[in-house]
């Protein structure tokens, strides 16, 4: 039979990052991943001989060379990564937009800083106040118990529709739950985004997954593709093997699963877990992908790189009760980003809004791409409100698009109810009801692109390096 | 293996593990972490490249012995020199 001292489920992000650690001091490790390509929730596929991004819009975390102890910064260093390799280019700069305000922000502070005082004149001194309060929130403090952030900020903000403004990023780009989150997790989303800031490689995330490839191929990992596991046994409270898709059996030490937790509890036979509905995760999202043969300044959009936008005063991060929710969303324009020379060869445009599982996994297949086409324009029209308006007639203009749902998410990650953010309650520590099992990834709960490295970094650390 | 030579050693390891720290006028006698920006991690990195390139191993109980270069030299030397 065939063994290993490590098995790590899933190809993504955090598994990658979690078999480079392993592989790079000597442990027997492989990696089984049962879609075709790497990457997980934030991948690349092809389309009609276009490459088409999904997940990340940005990397987070940006910092400049030189600025030490941030994210960014462990995550090259502990997968042996440089700066130069990665070639990230800054974000030109994003907006908050709601209907009755808009603020503008950067990779500098201050900007956002100057447009929270022109904008909210009143609530300066309370915003710099939260700034500085997150500023100096220990790093460690991920076992704090549950905090709500909104009680937090309240603290310091008066004006609900700052507080909202404030909010709608954090919670796009990572939380798993609705409406508020805890403290310690928007402490990271607020580092990441406002404090740290944006940026991408040129070639997107495909350039992030292959050097993650080629060093976890460099340092001795192996690597299933197409092979999913499809049962953990176990004997004494432990992980015994692993079963994989096609009957064959693995044994291994230690599992380190990326798959979720409520997806990792269900491939353990007779494994019954209570709350395993609960920690399912309850938002999902869609997104739409615009793709144009000219430059989208050449159109009038401007050089936002990233809009969050909310219509009305109120802003809601819930499941969605229709099947998209199109009051808010994120509109991602790729082409912004400070390249230099070089440019994108097509104009991208990504429209992100919250949409309701069930209804999307509910339609018949000629239904469901007639709703697809029928809710790329509703989104569009919602998304276009808050861009400049347009010099040409976008629809002439497009190409190509596409559209990925919850679907979508569930079909090629396996990621229950195509939640990308996981469940609501994480596992910090990553340890679970199993001595040899642990998870990394979205369930465990470190935040975004950085913090899923982040994350199977620290579980490969904690739970096979240092034990 | 002189005690300089060790320290060229941890060095190199520091180096490798951290390269964008300027490693030039290091303080033997002053922590590491003092003067670099190095965390837990970057230690735990130290102690495995240790193990995996020179044979060497630092078990979790004698981790602080690491603080400083010159600590690590006077740890390090004799289980260097105990290897041949």
């Amino acid at each position: 039979m065939e063994r290993y001292e490590v098995a790590i489920i899933g190809a993504g992000m955090s598994g990658l990052a979690a078999g480079i650690r392993l592989a790079h001091f000597g442990k027997k490790v492989c990696i089984f991943e049962r879609h075709y390509a790497p990457g997980g929730l934030n991948s690349f596929y092809s389309k009609e001989g276009r490459k088409y991004d999904v997940g990340l819009h940005a990397m987070t975390n940006f910092v400049k060379p030189g600025v030490k102890g941030t994210p960014l910064g462990k995550i090259l260093r502990q997968l042996r990564i440089s700066r130069e390799e990665l070639d990230l280019s800054e974000q030109v700069g994003s907006r908050i937009a709601f209907t009755d305000a808009d603020l503008r922000f950067s990779n500098d502070f201050e900007l956002l800083e100057s447009e929270v005082e022109r904008v909210f004149p009143r609530e300066i001194d309370g915003f710099r106040g939260l700034a500085a309060e997150i500023r100096s929130y220990p790093d460690a403090k991920l076992d704090a118990p549950y905090l709500s952030a909104r009680s937090v900020v309240r603290n310091w903000i008066n004006d609900s529709l700052l507080e909202d403004m404030l909010f709608c990023p954090l919670m796009y780009y990572g939380s798993s739950t609705e409406d508020d989150m805890d403290f310690s997790q928007f402490v990271v989303m607020f580092r990441s985004i406002f404090l740290e800031g944006f940026a991408r490689p040129l070639d997107g995330i495909r350039k992030m997954i292959r050097l993650l490839l080629d060093r976890y191929r460099k340092a001795g990992g192996i690597r299933r593709m197409n092979t999913g596991i499809s049962k953990l046994e176990t004997s004494d409270g432990r992980i015994s093997r692993l079963i994989l898709d096609d009957g064959k059996e693995v044994e291994a030490e230690i599992v380190i699963s990326s798959a979720g937790l409520p997806e990792t509890y269900r491939l353990i036979e007779g494994f019954e877990n209570e709350s395993a509905e609960d920690l399912e995760g309850k938002l999902s999202f869609t997104e739409t992908i615009s793709i144009f043969e000219r430059q989208p300044a050449d159109f009038g959009w401007g050089d936002d790189t990233i809009v969050f936008f909310n219509q009305g005063s109120e802003f809601e991060y819930r499941n969605s009760r229709e099947t998209v929710d199109l009051r808010s969303g994120v509109i991602c324009i790729p082409n912004n980003f400070e390249y230099g020379e070089r440019s994108l060869d097509e104009g991208i445009v990504r429209v992100t809004c919250l949409a309701n599982y069930d209804q999307w996994i509910g339609y018949e297949e000629d239904e469901y791409l007639n709703e697809k086409v029928r809710w790329n324009e509703r989104i569009w029209q919602s998304a276009s409100q808050f861009m400049p308006p347009s010099s040409l007639e976008y629809e002439k203009e497009r190409i190509a698009w596409d559209m990925f749902t919850p679907k979508t998410v569930e079909r090629y990650t396996w990621h229950a109810r195509g939640a990308i953010y996981g469940s609501p309650s994480k596992m910090k520590d990553g340890t679970t009801e199993f001595d040899n099992l642990f998870v990394c990834g979205t369930d465990q709960g470190y935040l975004g692109i950085v913090g899923s490295m982040l994350s199977g970094i620290a579980m490969a650390n904690q739970h096979v390096l240092r034990a | 293996m002189t005690n300089d030579e060790c320290k060229k050693v941890v060095l190199e390891i520091i180096a490798e593990i951290a390269p964008d720290e300027d490693l030039s006028d290091v303080n033997p006698d002053v922590a590491l972490r003092e003067q670099l920006d190095l965390d837990s991690m970057d230690f735990l990195d130290i102690v495995m490249e240790l193990r995996k390139k020179h044979g060497i191993e630092v078990p979790e109980a004698d981790y602080g012995e690491l603080a400083s270069l010159g600590s690590c030299a006077a740890y390090l030397t004799p289980k260097f020199n105990a290897l041949v």
